[in-house]
């Protein structure tokens, strides 16, 4: 009995609201909210220019249809694009809000420098404004750069200015022109040339405010030789309404640098009926721009109600190699349309896909995958892994690949499979003496481990429970 | 009483299988039950672990005093109920030796055990191996997967000897294996056999019950148990067959 009460409770864990007192903006969008947005935050002219022009084209622009996902109108002059933690400059750990604090170490983030024995450095951004970078000294003494992006608008506008929507511009698609317009704040980060970043860097990003929409904005720079991992954490409150949440990660990648770039998402997904969650309308994309750049995408996706998201490598540089690895999870009435984009511009480029999608429930998980290969780009190898696991009779799993090529030296692989977890399986694990729920969660861990193996260990036993967590229940 | 079973009968998609199967079954006792096929052994094997695809429509079963009926699946194996499958089902994935972490874990949880530190959870599992000669190699690798049909039935008695059952029932362990296969997992059986615990074996032929050497020998036919005796049955009928049996029962029906 105890047991089905925990069960019950763990739902959705990140889902408390913090109580604290937020600077918001009035809702809805025009070029007076922008103009707010940018000067709250004491931005120079070009940028002001930037989200103008961004906000201008988003006008002529209408929602992406093409996805295999039901998206409700939303009105996006009901969403407030700015809302602020009150009581801000901080100098020191002591004077971040005490409850904002405690928010962040429920969520088990190791803010305070004392924990610098986990070798983590994080960025914490709640709702629009990054609150606190921590270990920035230790980082700065190897020249990495490390903080908020407005930090970084402010104090290295000429690296901001020559990277900023160079791999998304703000054209590329509706989410990324609405982004580019009110994005709010998010992560900066430069690895300068030949270092090698010493500890894993880590974003988590929450939304706390009510009707408020998260537009956060990410830019990592490999410099040449560099070496960088990055952690990405997402949660959101339970709230009956759907939440916004657009943003916007570039990556660039130089000659033999090498980026890891590791998320798990777990917005709030919604209630068992479907009833609210976050809309995660997601750009992300890098660029291995050098030869011999890598980019490793890692993701376990397991929240929000919506999910439209592909990131993806432009492989330019001779012999860069890009990897996607990813595991997306669907129950209930979530719907998820998640991918890769592959495109092979460089020589003897590489390129390697493992996808592993997760529908229970009522849910539809989708795979999209382009993989594409320029005619310059001579001996090209992709290699595709498409793997579909569905529990019970309900829900949906599709795969949409796209592979264009054109060369004759390349090789392009793709493989597909389609399962479901067995009552044999179940069976047999009960008959053990392990019950279904955590038969379940064994299942779907070992089914997803060869992605899971990719992240980072304390990532990897996190993204283990949560995707034991978000299966609960979904078997009878 | 380790084990009574009461005038059970059970149906699948409504059609009745097991037509009131008696059996008592005491602690230091192994049992055979055999039979032609689809005589209802498989069935009776799924009833006692509790598949839900089966209904019980009438009938008791009393595990150490407890009705076994009333138990989830999970609960009757934590009660000390063993069933070595017929086909064991592959999880790919997951190793053998989280897997039994797993069930252990659960076991120790239901008898107020504390939970085994990983020292001791290696050192039973590097034991148990010995006894059906299983090597590391095999505990490292995912439940069942690309096993053959010999490691496969191994590993059921492996499971065995981690999960220390009282009544374990085995399903036609002996089903796809060759000789030296046979010799190993019966003499793993034979090993784990004390005066507390019971086996009930379920095969179609004598040469397992030359290793695993049992009390009573059971006939399973229709659903219902037409005849017992001592271990001699087996022989009999690996020399003359079922017929004899079966033609008595049939006339008298």
């Amino acid at each position: 009995m105890n047991d089905i009460l925990e069960t019950t409770k763990n739902d959705y864990k990140y889902g408390f609201v913090s109580d604290i007192e937020t600077e918001e903006f009035p809702r809805g969008l025009n070029e007076e909210i922008i103009r707010l947005i940018s000067e709250k935050k004491g931005e120079p002219d070009w940028m002001l220019e930037f989200r103008l022009k961004a906000f201008r084209h988003w006008q002529t622009l209408k929602t992406p249809t093409w996805a295999h996902l039901n998206i409700p109108p939303i009105d996006y002059q009901d969403i407030i694009y700015y809302a602020v933690p009150k009581k801000k400059k901080l100098n020191s750990m002591e004077e971040v809000d005490p409850q904002l604090r405690e928010t962040f170490e429920k969520l088990g983030i190791p803010l305070d420098e004392q924990k610098v024995l986990s070798g983590v450095a994080v960025d914490a951004v709640m709702d629009s404004v990054s609150v606190k970078t921590t270990f920035r000294e230790t980082l700065a003494e190897k020249g990495i750069i490390f903080c908020s992006f407005s930090e970084a608008v402010r104090e290295y506008p000429e690296l901001v200015r020559k990277y900023m929507g160079k791999v998304v511009p703000y054209t590329d698609n509706f989410f990324a022109a609405l982004n580019s317009a009110v994005f709010s704040d998010g992560s900066f980060c430069y690895i300068p040339r030949g270092v090698r970043c010493p500890m894993e860097l880590s974003t988590y990003f929450r939304i706390n405010a009510a009707n408020t929409g998260q537009f956060e904005r990410t830019l990592i720079v490999a410099d040449e030789g560099a070496y960088v991992s990055y952690l990405e954490g997402c949660t959101a409150p339970m709230r009956d309404e759907n939440q916004l949440h657009a943003a916007i990660v570039e990556i660039i990648v130089e000659k033999d640098a090498e980026v890891k770039y590791s998320t798990v998402q777990n917005w709030y997904p919604g209630d068992k009926e479907g009833k609210g969650g976050v809309f995660n309308f997601v750009t992300k994309r890098g660029l291995c721009r050098g030869a011999n750049a890598k980019l490793f995408w890692t993701q376990v996706e397991t929240g929000s109600a919506i999910t439209w998201k592909y990131p993806s490598c432009v492989l330019q540089g001779d012999n860069s190699i890009g990897e996607f690895y990813s595991v997306a999870l669907t129950n209930n009435y979530q719907t998820a349309d998640t991918g890769t984009k592959m495109i092979h511009l460089g020589q003897n480029t590489k390129s390697r896909i493992v996808s592993k999608g997760i529908s229970a429930g009522f849910s539809h998980n989708s795979y999209r995958g382009l993989v594409r290969v320029a005619p310059k780009a001579a001996n090209a190898k992709n290699y595709s892994q498409c793997d579909s696991l569905l529990i019970g009779s309900q829900c949906g799993a599709h795969t949409f690949p796209d592979i264009r090529t054109g060369n004759k030296s390349s090789t392009i692989e793709h493989e597909a499979t389609t399962s479901k977890i067995g009552e044999e399986q179940l069976f047999y694990c009960n008959q053990r003496g392990i019950d279904t729920e955590q038969a379940v969660g064994l299942i779907v861990n070992g089914y997803a481990k060869e992605v899971l193996n990719k992240l980072p260990l304390e990532f990897a036993v996190e993204a283990q429970k949560l995707l034991s967590i978000s299966l609960e229940g979904s078997i009878g | 009483m380790m084990l009574e079973v009461k005038n059970l009968h059970a149906e699948v998609a409504g059609e009745e299988i097991l037509k009131g199967i008696n059996l008592t079954v005491r602690a230091g006792e192994v049992h055979a039950i055999m039979g032609p096929n689809g005589s209802g052994k498989s069935t009776f094997a799924s009833v006692l672990a509790g598949k839900e695809k089966y209904s019980v429509t009438s009938g008791e079963i009393l595990f150490n005093g407890k009705n076994l009926l009333e138990m989830p699946i999970e609960q009757r194996a934590w009660e000390g109920l063993f069933l070595g499958f017929q086909y064991p089902v592959e999880i790919p994935g997951v190793s053998m030796a989280n897997f039994l972490k797993a069930a252990i874990s659960e076991q120790r949880k239901y008898r107020h055990l504390p939970p085994l530190s990983s020292a001791e959870f290696l050192k039973m599992m590097k034991e148990k191996s010995k006894i059906v000669e299983i090597g590391s190699n095999l505990t490292s690798r995912s439940v069942n997967e690309g096993f053959s049909g010999g490691e496969k039935k191994r590993n059921e008695i492996f499971q065995m000897a981690m999960l220390n059952p009282c009544l374990s029932i085995l399903d036609e362990t002996d089903s796809g294996l060759d000789i030296d296969a046979l010799r190993i997992v019966a003499t793993g059986v034979t090993r784990l056999k004390t005066s507390e615990n019971a086996t009930v074996v379920i095969t179609h032929y004598q040469r397992l019950l030359d290793y695993i050497v049992p009390d009573y020998v059971h006939v399973l036919y229709k659903g219902r148990i037409i005849y017992s005796a001592g271990k001699e049955l087996a022989l009999e009928l690996e020399k003359r067959g079922y017929d004899w049996l079966i033609k008595d029962y049939d006339n008298e029906q």
